[in-house]
């Protein structure tokens, strides 16, 4: 089936929409981590799709292959997962260890402790 | 999980493949699509499976916190000591061509050793955080 | 080559390897010689290549010999190089401070952690201010910014945990945009190199995907250096960071960010037209006018002195977007001469309060009451840094706002003129309640059992006050480089 043209980016801003939404709008702090990474991994679709050419393959020499697809911004992107990885494994570490020391992981509940501390 | 023999054989067998696997992806990376990310990361998934189904105990046994740390470190330092050595040869950091008498070569150790030190940096790391938070001992809360 | 030639690398390869090498030893103050000798070895490399910038003019280093605009360029130009003294030497000085503080403050198995992440944060810093390559700013951001959370994290207060869990939040969101800005920029222009998409964004400016990115570039960044209403983060994560990492931070990360808007907004975007045919700089200088009065306004009521500061922060980001703002060569130096000022001065209250931490284990303003007769030194720093962030003459402070003055009067704008004196009122107002608790009030009992700060403390943080003085007094060596930077930046900016 031929993707209508412009179907990867409709599906970027849909995925970055719906994490950015996530991470404002849930109270629970693991998934504020989750729209986080929805809201990262938007836009390594964006990048990867900018890179494809149509017809185009890995860019490796061989016989008979003319067009590559660009692999810049696949490299890029493999520096952007690596790093949202890491984001979110830290993330979630904090998570745990808010667990640890409040007993809870919902923002509201955080928030009313705080404010009884401060 | 200890007491299912199927799982236990099974995990037992494809250890070593899984193991082996990351490594041609780890030295085929110049040649063909893989590299150091993606073998360290399923270097990492043959340790993760180890702990799964044997226990952390055992897996920690194998791969101790402490090991894990020095793989990291070297990792990273293999990965600059390479630009460092390019520079101290006359070229300019991370520049692979002045390894070796013809630029080519050069290239082919370059890329093949900074490989090596991302895959060794990722496979700790990525032990490390699945060893962290799989633990309830708080005091390896840090090591990530 | 010689080593001088491969200085722009050594800048971000010395602390890139020092971070394993001190996670390998381990040991509390082995970890902390290599951090302090790692930091000054940066001040040396930084104030060599400020030096070599100014005699011969700007010059590159590409990375694996690749040349530009294909490979990684690291690109040093006057802005780069004060920008890289700036974090350098706020990081030599807070290094040398920082292994009393965080003997009291962090647990001994988890110093060497704080001093990993604090050559790492330093190494992100350096390699975002010296690097030519629009997506390695990218990941020189997120080495600082993962190395950051952390450092927040390590405060001693479990708030701390959650602080440093919004500032996650908040910086990855930031940098992301960051990335999706410099995504659709690739995507008209088909480069990475700044230099080289300056030349090519004015070809398709009137493209909607060229206005998108500069409008994702702009919040993101603006996430990054916490311009008001993007600064939500910066109170909490000042506030209950170890007392080193705030210090270090306040001075440092948001300037590099500020560096960073100043790049891609005028460096990369200048050439385009669009900073004024889009409404962005009354934008700015919206942000900043607002960022000013309510940072200040919002730092009188803090009961905490850290928060009280945090706040100020804010207030003073708002000046150095003002300065920005006016798109003007008077302007814009204003902006880089107040990075630098503002560094200083901030630095060298935080690390006051970091002493007055280390004695009374809170710098709560009821805490400190009396305290100014007990520790004598410290609280005269607190007074001097003081003054200078309300911009009384003599200090830095007063050499920031005089040139934004000027740059707003050169821009016919007076009541901008006038807003900053205002503004200044309310900074006198939350200066003035230090100095009332401390010399005036009735001492509490923890002041009473207080003494003067080690001299470990003292030292490092009259020497930031003393520059803040120093630099006051003698403002014509940093205004003649922020001119100079000035004057680079706007030439690519079209008219």
């Amino acid at each position: 089936m031929e993707v209508p043209g412009l179907f990867n980016y409709w599906m970027a801003v849909v995925l970055m929409m719906a994490g950015l939404y996530a991470v404002i709008a849930r109270g629970n702090l693991v998934k504020k981590i989750v729209g986080l990474g929805v809201f990262q991994i938007s836009v390594f679709v964006l990048y990867i799709t900018m890179g494809k050419v149509k017809g185009g393959t890995a860019p490796i020499l061989g016989d008979g292959i003319t067009v590559y697809s660009n692999p810049l911004p696949h490299v890029l992107i493999l520096t952007a997962i690596v790093v949202g990885v890491a984001t979110t494994a830290l993330g979630l570490a904090l998570v745990v260890r808010i667990r640890e020391s409040f007993g809870t992981i919902e923002e509201d509940e955080l928030q009313a402790i705080e404010e009884g501390e401060a | 999980m200890r007491e299912k023999p199927i799982l236990r054989v099974g995990t037992k067998l494809l250890i070593p493949f899984i193991l082996l696997f990351a490594l041609y992806v780890q030295f085929h990376g110049d040649f063909g699509p893989g590299g150091g990310f993606q073998a360290g990361v399923i270097f990492a998934a043959a340790f993760i499976l180890y702990a799964l189904v044997f226990g952390m105990a055992n897996a920690r046994a194998a791969l101790p916190a402490g090991l894990r740390r020095q793989i990291m470190a070297l990792g990273v330092l293999l990965y600059a000591g390479v630009g460092v050595v390019g520079m101290l040869a006359g070229g300019n950091f991370l520049d692979y061509s002045v390894l070796s008498d013809t630029p080519t070569t050069g290239q082919h150790i370059g890329i093949f050793l900074v490989e090596l030190g991302v895959g060794m940096n990722v496979f700790a790391a990525m032990a490390t955080i699945f060893f962290v938070f799989a633990s309830r001992d708080p005091s390896a809360k840090e090591d990530g | 080559m010689t080593l001088h030639d491969h200085l722009p690398a050594l800048a971000v390869v010395v602390p890139l390897m020092a971070a394993p090498v001190i996670v390998a030893l381990r040991r509390p103050t082995a970890a902390w010689a290599v951090a302090v000798a790692v930091s000054w070895a940066c001040l040396a490399i930084s104030g060599q290549l400020l030096q070599s910038v100014l005699a011969n003019g700007p010059f590159s280093y590409l990375l694996g010999g690749w040349a530009a605009p294909w490979g990684i360029e690291y690109r040093v130009d006057p802005v780069d190089a004060f920008v890289l003294v700036i974090v350098s030497a706020i990081a030599a000085v807070v290094s040398l401070y920082a292994k009393t503080s965080v003997a009291k403050e962090i647990d001994p198995d988890r110093q060497y952690l704080f001093y990993a992440m604090y050559v790492l944060c330093l190494c992100g810093l350096l390699g975002m201010a010296i690097t030519g390559d629009a997506f390695n700013v990218f990941v020189f951001l997120e080495i600082s910014s993962l190395s950051t959370y952390v450092l927040v994290a390590l405060g001693r207060d479990r708030r701390a945990l959650t602080a440093a869990f919004r500032y996650l939040v908040l910086g990855t969101v930031g940098a992301t945009f960051y990335v999706i800005g410099i995504g659709l920029a690739y995507m008209m222009t088909g480069t990475l190199n700044m230099a080289d998409m300056a030349e090519r964004l004015p070809a398709v400016a009137h493209t909607s995907t060229v206005r998108a990115a500069l409008a994702f570039l702009v919040v993101g960044i603006g996430l990054k250096m916490a311009a008001f209403p993007l600064h939500l983060w910066l109170p909490n994560a000042y506030a209950h960071a170890p007392s080193v990492a705030t210090a270090f931070l306040a001075g440092t990360a948001t300037k590099v960010s500020v560096y960073v808007l100043l790049r891609i907004v005028l460096g990369v975007f200048g050439g385009t037209g669009l900073l004024t045919a889009l409404p962005l700089m009354e934008l700015l200088m919206a942000m900043a006018l607002a960022g000013m009065f309510v940072g200040s306004a919002v730092a009188i009521w803090q009961p905490d002195l850290k928060r009280a500061l945090a706040y100020s922060s804010v207030a003073q980001i708002g000046y150095i977007l003002l300065g920005i703002a006016f798109l003007s060569e008077t302007g814009l130096a204003a902006a880089i001469v107040h990075l630098f000022n503002h560094a200083i001065m901030k630095t060298a209250l935080f690390l006051a309060l970091g002493a007055i931490v280390f004695r009374l284990g809170s710098a709560r303003i009821e805490d400190i009451a009396g305290i100014g007769r007990r520790m004598p030194l410290t609280m005269a720093a607190v007074l001097v840094a003081g003054l200078s962030l309300i911009g009384v003459p003599l200090t830095v402070g007063f050499v920031s706002k005089w040139y934004l003055v000027e740059a707003a009067i050169g821009a016919g704008l007076w009541p901008v003129a006038v807003a900053i004196l205002l503004s200044s009122l309310l900074a006198v107002a939350y200066v003035w309640r230090i100095v009332e608790a401390a010399w005036f009030a009735k001492p509490s009992d923890k002041a009473l059992a207080a003494t003067e700060a080690p001299t470990a403390l003292i030292v490092p943080t009259w020497a930031m006050a003393g520059a803040a003085v120093w630099f006051g007094v003698d403002a014509t060596g940093t205004m003649g480089v922020a001119r100079a930077a000035a004057a680079a930046l706007l030439k690519g900016v079209a008219p």
